[in-house]
Order: C-alpha cells, then structure tokens, then sequence
C-alpha cells in the first residue's frame, strides 16, 4: 500500500508494509542514508529524524504511523550544510568515526528549535539518549553552546 | 558517471567502474570516496595528470592525495596527506584526499609489515617516512620540469607552496601549470632523506588542521560501508551459532522462506543466513529462525566461573612463559625485606562500534572476480580473505573501501568476507549482508578477560628491588590469527602488549599463563595495555601507598632515566595541579604509561555515591608526548575519544557468557558511556622532535588506573576488578 508523506519538503509515496520501519523506508527505499541503522530499538539515537518537528528515533517509527506528517531527515536540514548546528559542528571539529552524528545533529536541532539558549544542564539531559562511541561528547555540547550563539 | 581513463603509470591497478554498475559513489568536495586519485578530478572534468601513485594534480591546480589509512575517526585521510603534501610544498588549500586503492605493493604500511592494515596506532609512525619521500619525490618531479621548460639547472630552483619557483630571475610556474605541460611520469624521481625538509621548515605539520571528511560528516553525506548500494542487490542477514563452533543441525528454513519477500534461507559453516528483498524482511525473518545448533568448542563455559579460575592460576605456583626477563627476580624476592602482592581482574568487552558489521559483494559469474562494498582497517586482509574464498588472484578483487563507523579493533578481523562471498555465489546477484545490533554482540570478537598477580620486593631501604607480573589470559591470536601466535613461541603478542614498563626495577619478571576457551577474540582498543597497564598503574600506586611516598614522586623516582617519560609525568601533575586538597567527597588518582610508543599520563578526579555505588568521573587531566604533532588537532580529539572509551570500560562494559552464549545483546544490557557521564577532559600535546609515534589508543590504558587510584585516596579501598560496576563498588566499600 502506497503511504504518502513529506519528506525533506517534498511529497513522496512509499509502496512498502505500513509496518516498515521509517529507518529503512529513509535508507533503502528513499536512499536517503544520512540517517543510520544503530541499534534497532532505539537505545542509540543514531535513526533521529524530525516527524512533524519533533525529535524522533525512525527505527521505531513505522510508515504507518507517518501517513501525512512532515518527516525531516540530515539531508534536509539545509539545502548545503549551512544549518548554524551544521557550522558548529564543523567550527568545534565535532566528529571522529561521524556515524552517530546525523541523529547527534536532528536531536540538537529540536532542542534549539524549542530552546534557543539551552542551560549546559538542558543540553546533556536532551542529548543524553543519543551514545557516541567515539566520545565527542564534549565537543557537542560546545558545538550546541556555539550554535545557540551564533543563529 | 565520467570513466576515468586507464591508468598509464607504471603500477599495475584493477579496472574501474564499468558504466553498468551506474552510479555507485557520491562525491563531495574535500572528501573522498573514489577508491582512486584523480576520481574525483576527473568526475568533475579536470584533466588530472597523475604525478606518481599518490597524487593527481589538475591543471588548476587542485590535488588530490592517496590516504592509505583507513579513516575511523582518527584523522589519518587529513593527517597522512599532510605529511605527503608538506614534503611535497603544496599548498593545503588545494587538496583533497582519496582512498588508496587496495595495492600493498604500493600503499602498505612499512610499519605493519608491508599490509594495508590500520592497526596498533601505527598510521601516522608507519608511514611517516615513505610518505614524505613520497612528497619529496613529487616536489623533485615538479622542480626537474618546471627547470626543463626554463633551461635552467634544476639545482637552481626551489619551491614554495604550490609553486616551483627561480629565485635568481623571478620566474615562476604553478604546480598546476606544470601538471599541464607535463608528460604523465612512468616513475618519479630518486630521492633520499636527505631531501626531506626540517622540522622547522615545516608549514603544514603541526598545524592545527580540520579534517577533510568532517564536513561530509555533518551534512549526511560521508558513505559508510552500510550505505552501500549496488543494483540488483538482495539482503541478508546472519544468525551465528551462539556457542562457537556450533552447527545448525535443523533449521525451520520452510516456514521462514514462505514469509513474504523472503527468497531463500541459507545454511553456513557455523551460520544460518535469510536473504530477501528488503532489510525489514530479512531483520524480521531473523527473528523467526528456529535453529537447533549442536555442538561447540564452548559449550558450557562460564566466563564468570571461569575468570575464578584464572586468578587462582595467576596467584598459584604454575610458572607462566617469561615474557619479560631482567636479573633475577626470585632471589630478589628472597632477600626482600618487604614483599608487596596484588591481584587485578578485567572483564571481557565488545568494541560497539555504532555501525553494526556490514559487508556487500557481487561475484561474476566464473566465481573467480568479485568486487566488495565494506568499511574496512584491513584492505589487505578482504583482498586476502576473498582470494582465498574464491580461489583466486588478488588483482581479481576489487575493494571499495569506505569510512568506518568506528573501528576500534574490530573491522581489522574479516570473517564476514567468506560469507557474503558464499552468499552471492549462492544467489547469484549481490548480496548486502547487514548485521542486526543482536547478532553483532552475539557474534562480538572481544578482547579477553584477564587476571592478574603481582609482587614487588622491597629491600630495607625501601627500593623496589624485585617486579613479578603472572597473567591469566587467552591468546587473542588463538583465535584470530593462530600463525602469529605460534611465531611468538606462544608469547601472546596482542594479550601481553602493555605488559612491561619503564621503571626502573632491577629484576624483574613477566610471565603469560595462556588460558584456551576457544571464545571469539580479537584486539580492542588498545589491545593488552587496556588492561595490563591497569594492573601495572595501580600496583604502583599501592607500593607508593605502602612506602608513604606521593604516587607522582615515586614514577619520577622510578622513571630517573627516562626523560620523555618524566617531562610527561611532570606536565600533567603540573596541569592537574597534583598535590592540593580536593574538594569533599572527591580524590584525585594518577597513571603514567608508554602507550603505542607515546609517552601518557593521566589524573582522574572522582566521587563516590556509596548508596548507588556509582563512580563519577569530574575532570581528567591528559598529556602526551606524540613526538612530532603531526595534527595537533585530531591529536587532542583522540586523547578526548580515549579517555570517554577508558572511562567506559572502566565503569561499564563487561560481556557474560554462560555455557559459551553471549549473555548481553544491545546497548541496554552492554552499556557504554553517555554524555551526562563524562568527565571535563583537559588535554595537553608536549610535542617533541622524535618520528612521530601513536596517538588512537595512547591514553585509553590510563583512565581505569587513574580511577581506581583516586577511589583508593578517597574510601581507602581498592577496586581490582574492571569494570567497577556499582555493584563492585558497593562490595568493595562493605
């Protein structure tokens, strides 16, 4: 059954299972692989996209649930990269491996959507739930903290 | 997609991309992903002339570098063609670095014996001096035709960043201009160290750098081994048998092969694989799998029960193989006024790398050509893994290599190539096989547990005079490379590295009892030194304890010859600010270590909540000494990733098995550390004027100790045992 939703601005129609996972449906189907396979049930963070502005882990989210809503992948952050959480990542030198930061980055973008000027507090207990095991963490909390001064 | 015109040059290489795979890479400015120098040049219609095997230069001047390194994080595509451009006088701003091709002969690593291999923190110190001469080789070539095209000698004209230049005339030509008038070399010019330039001289090394793959990391567009898509592609997905050597004597492959999108279900050595349309389908037929595995090389072993055992051993009379010899320790131990012993256990660990195990293939149909999509440290090792599996020649293997998603170890080990080779034989068409997180941790390759025993003997007037080390462990190269293990004369190369130190103690003895399970093993992070020199930092720290001497006063005691090894020490207790009063309720602890062949210290500040048995790390004070900052840059970030994965294994991460199956299963039950659990890191690089020596894994060893020190300042107590888990702590303070 096709399922119609917006992805990154534009309509899209999926022909899968409603019980798709969004993760595979952005990945496999849509060959949108920016978001990434982590963990499966999500413990990791690495599937976060936006779904109607909000902050969600698309391995547990499944294309029957998101008939109609807005979904928002990295890619569609900005149309280049420009995203001031996308500058500060560069500016603060934020990634190693970088396979947790696509969903590192969406997860930061919905704390700044709703909180520009996040405590140091705010941010680790928003960003908490999404592990790197490289250990940047450091440097996302300064990159955020740049971000939230800079937009 | 362009095709890239053959190669010309001397050095054999594979063919290209035929137009009919389409598609296959994305490109993006200042990264990589071509497989080949001048790809990404080409692809964007400059006429690339190829200056060697590593370096491409367009008529505009732009350059792209081969980085022979696997890229995890560490920064070598930045760092290794930093080394090659400087000796090269190019200018920075003009280059973009391309994964090698899968060629040793060309790209090995001289420091891992000539392999494609990125391991042991031997990027940057192995290559280091073939780089540059590959650099310098370059430069030579510009200089020798840019003075051709002007008649004059070419002793005469030098460079300067990106130009060849004639100083006596003003003349100059662009190294973009000279890529134009030039014929394609067969082969670069000799040149020697002695053509290398002075550190001093240097403009790109020792630069604070950004890396050139981190923009493509913000952006979603750095591929990584699981982002592979090749058409006509099918799924899989593995379920091995959880006891190791297990079979799967039945499997309920009719019921799982009539669900909807499933196409076959395979039988494997020690494996069940189901191949399908869709990852969702092959995900969800895993979990139907009714497999009865029979037998199995461990089967019924406890690792709990197990490491018991261990302990005893290491505490009991069974002399070990000395793998570290000086003097005479059991006379020294005899005519000690005081012996000090000890006892240290670790736990086994999973590397958790983000991206789960990956790898895709398609195989033509005479079965003895095969091209590989993966993220991979070892090039030369799938190159070698698929040659075996097929039968056939290396250059018959074309790898297309990509960036890890964490490596730590891990995507060394290349068990997954006969698989998907098997696979795609089977099929018929490429097979992507994708591991769901379960069967990554089913499957993990860990770095074994250990137990450790020591004594110190201390003569009257309080030296140490005697150093006993026995460990308890299983050889990593048992199970990962037998061959080695056995050219070591059974000295666990992997297990014991860490296992000596640099103090100075007369007599000394380090022994190895090698305990045989048949678990899956493989290097972790910082391999032996993750636990060895937790032993090691906190032995040393009870001596001290127990001779009333401060812990940092005895190292530079002990380490009175060793001068790196003292400024080291010296720095970190000077940026941690050692010896004043902690706050209450906290404590600070100390270790020193040379790690992969750089100088480390560390201090640890913590606390204790006694009720949860929660430690908490607050600040951690790290400096080394690298020799040579090649990027200083990526340098403090490792130091930074090492300390969070330190301070992981330290608090947290243990695998279980009971009777030979993995317990823990995805990162709710192997839990590693957050972000709300990490300390303020404070980093410090003494950079000296030696060759370049490791970075990856240097201060990993030292975090565990340097806890495990300050919980003693603080509570009197000692905690041996790795991971302190809450539990442990509360035992402990009981």
């Amino acid at each position: 059954m096709a399922v119609r939703f917006q992805l990154n601005g534009d309509q899209v129609s999926v022909e899968a299972a409603e019980a798709t996972p969004l993760l595979w449906v952005l990945r496999e189907h849509m060959g949108l692989t920016g978001t990434k396979y982590g963990c499966g049930v999500a413990m990791c963070g690495a599937c976060t996209v936006h779904v109607d502005g909000s902050a969600t882990r698309s391995c547990q989210t499944f294309l029957g649930d998101i008939e109609g809503a807005a979904v928002t992948t990295i890619e569609g952050l900005s149309p280049d990269g420009t995203h001031p959480l996308q500058k500060a990542w560069v500016a603060e030198q934020v990634p190693q491996c970088g396979y947790c930061q696509s969903g590192q980055i969406m997860q930061a973008a919905e704390l700044l959507e709703r909180n520009p000027s996040p405590s140091r507090d705010e941010i680790v207990a928003h960003m908490d739930g999404n592990l790197c095991r490289c250990g940047t963490y450091t440097r996302i909390v300064r990159a955020i903290e740049r971000a939230a001064t800079e937009a | 997609m362009t095709t890239v015109p053959e190669k010309r040059s001397g050095v054999s290489r594979r063919n290209f991309l035929s137009g009919s795979l389409g598609l296959t890479f994305a490109f993006t400015v200042g990264g990589l992903l071509s497989d080949r120098p001048g790809e990404v040049l080409a692809a964007a219609g400059a006429e690339a002339r190829e200056i060697g095997a590593w370096v491409t230069i367009a008529p505009d001047g732009r350059i792209s570098i081969a980085a022979p390194a696997a890229e995890m994080g560490q920064g070598v595509l930045t760092s290794l063609p930093m080394i090659l451009a400087e000796e090269m006088d190019a200018d920075w701003s003009r280059v973009e670095a391309v994964f090698a091709p899968a060629d040793p002969d060309v790209f090995g690593n001289p420091g891992l014996g000539g392999g494609m291999i990125t391991v042991g923190s031997r990027a940057v110190s192995g290559y280091w001096t073939k780089v540059r001469l590959q650099g310098a080789a370059v430069r030579r070539f510009l200089m020798q035709t840019a003075a051709e095209q002007w008649g004059m000698p070419v002793d005469e004209v030098s460079t300067e960043p990106g130009y060849v230049i004639h100083p006596a005339s003003g003349k100059s030509l662009s190294y973009g201009e000279i890529a134009a008038i030039a014929d394609q070399p067969d082969s670069l010019p000799e040149v020697t160290e002695a053509d290398l330039k002075k550190p001093a001289d240097f403009r790109i090394i020792g630069r604070e750098t950004p890396r050139l793959d981190v923009p493509s990391k913000v952006d979603g567009s750095a591929r990584f081994g699981i982002d592979a898509k090749v058409p006509g592609m099918v799924y899989a997905t593995v379920r091995h048998a959880p006891v190791v050597g297990a079979e799967p004597a039945s499997v309920n492959s009719d019921e799982v092969e009539a669900r909807d999108g499933v196409i076959r279900v395979v039988h494997m050595p020690n494996a069940v694989a189901v191949v399908g349309e869709t990852v969702e389908t092959v995900f969800a037929a895993r979990e139907t799998l009714q497999i009865d595995w029979q037998g199995g090389d461990t089967a019924g072993y406890n690792s709990e029960e197990a490491l018991e055992t261990f302990a005893k051993r290491a505490s009991g009379e069974e002399g070990g193989l000395p793998y570290f010899k000086q003097g005479d320790t059991h006379s020294a131990k005899t005519a000690a006024a005081k012996t000090i012993k000890s006892d240290y256990m670790s736990d086994y660990v999973y590397h958790a790398q983000m991206e789960p195990m990956n790898i895709t293939a398609s195989v033509d149909e005479t079965s003895k050509k095969a091209e590989i999509w993966v993220g991979t440290q070892s090039p030369s090792g799938i190159v070698g893994a698929a040659t075996a599996a097929l039968e056939t020649e290396p250059q018959n293997i074309r790898l297309h290599q990509h960036y890890l998603g964490g490596g730590f170890g891990r995507r060394a080990a290349v068990e997954t190539v006969p698989e998907v080779l098997f696979l795609a034989k089977e099929m018929k068409r490429p097979v992507k096989v994708i591991w769901t997180r379960e069967e990554d941790v089913n499957a993990a390759l860990m770095r074994p547990q250990t137990a450790h025993h020591l004594e110190a003997a201390i003569d009257e007037s309080g030296l140490i005079i005697g150093w006993h080390h026995r460990i308890v462990a299983e050889a990593v190269t048992g199970y990962s490379s037998p061959d080695r293990l056995e050219q070591a004369k059974g000295l666990a190369p992997l297990t014991l590295e860490g296992a000596t130190h640099q103090y100075s103690i007369p007599n000394q003895l380090v022994e190895y009892l090698r305990h045989v399970n048949g678990t899956r093993l493989q290097a972790w992070r910082a391999i032996g030194a993750g636990y060895n020199k937790f032993a090691i930092e906190c032995f040393i720290d009870e001596i001290a304890h127990e001779q009333g001497i401060d812990p940092v006063e005895l190292r530079l005691k002990l380490l009175k010859d060793e001068p790196r090894a003292r400024a080291v020490v010296e720095a970190t207790a000077e940026i941690a600010d050692w010896g004043r009063k902690p706050e209450a309720g906290r404590a600070f602890g100390f270790a020193y270590g040379q790690v992969v062949g750089s100088y480390v210290a560390g201090v640890a500040e913590i606390s204790v909540d006694e009720d949860t048995g929660v430690v908490r790390a607050h600040n951690f004070w790290n400096v080394v000494d690298p020799g040579i900052a090649v990027n200083p840059a990526t340098i403090i970030a490792q130091l930074e990733s090492n300390v969070v994965f330190g301070l992981s294994q330290a608090l947290k991460e243990r695998i279980v098995l009971v009777d030979g199956a993995v317990q823990q299963s995805n990162y709710h039950d192997y839990e590693i550390l957050r972000m709300s659990e990490t300390p303020e890191i404070h980093t410090k690089v003494l950079q000296t004027d030696y060759a370049p020596s490791g970075i990856g894994e240097v201060s990993l060893p030292m975090v565990a100790a340097a806890v495990s020190n300050a919980f003693f300042e603080l509570k009197g107590r000692r905690l041996r045992h790795m991971p302190f888990t809450p539990d442990r702590v509360k035992e402990v303070l009981s």
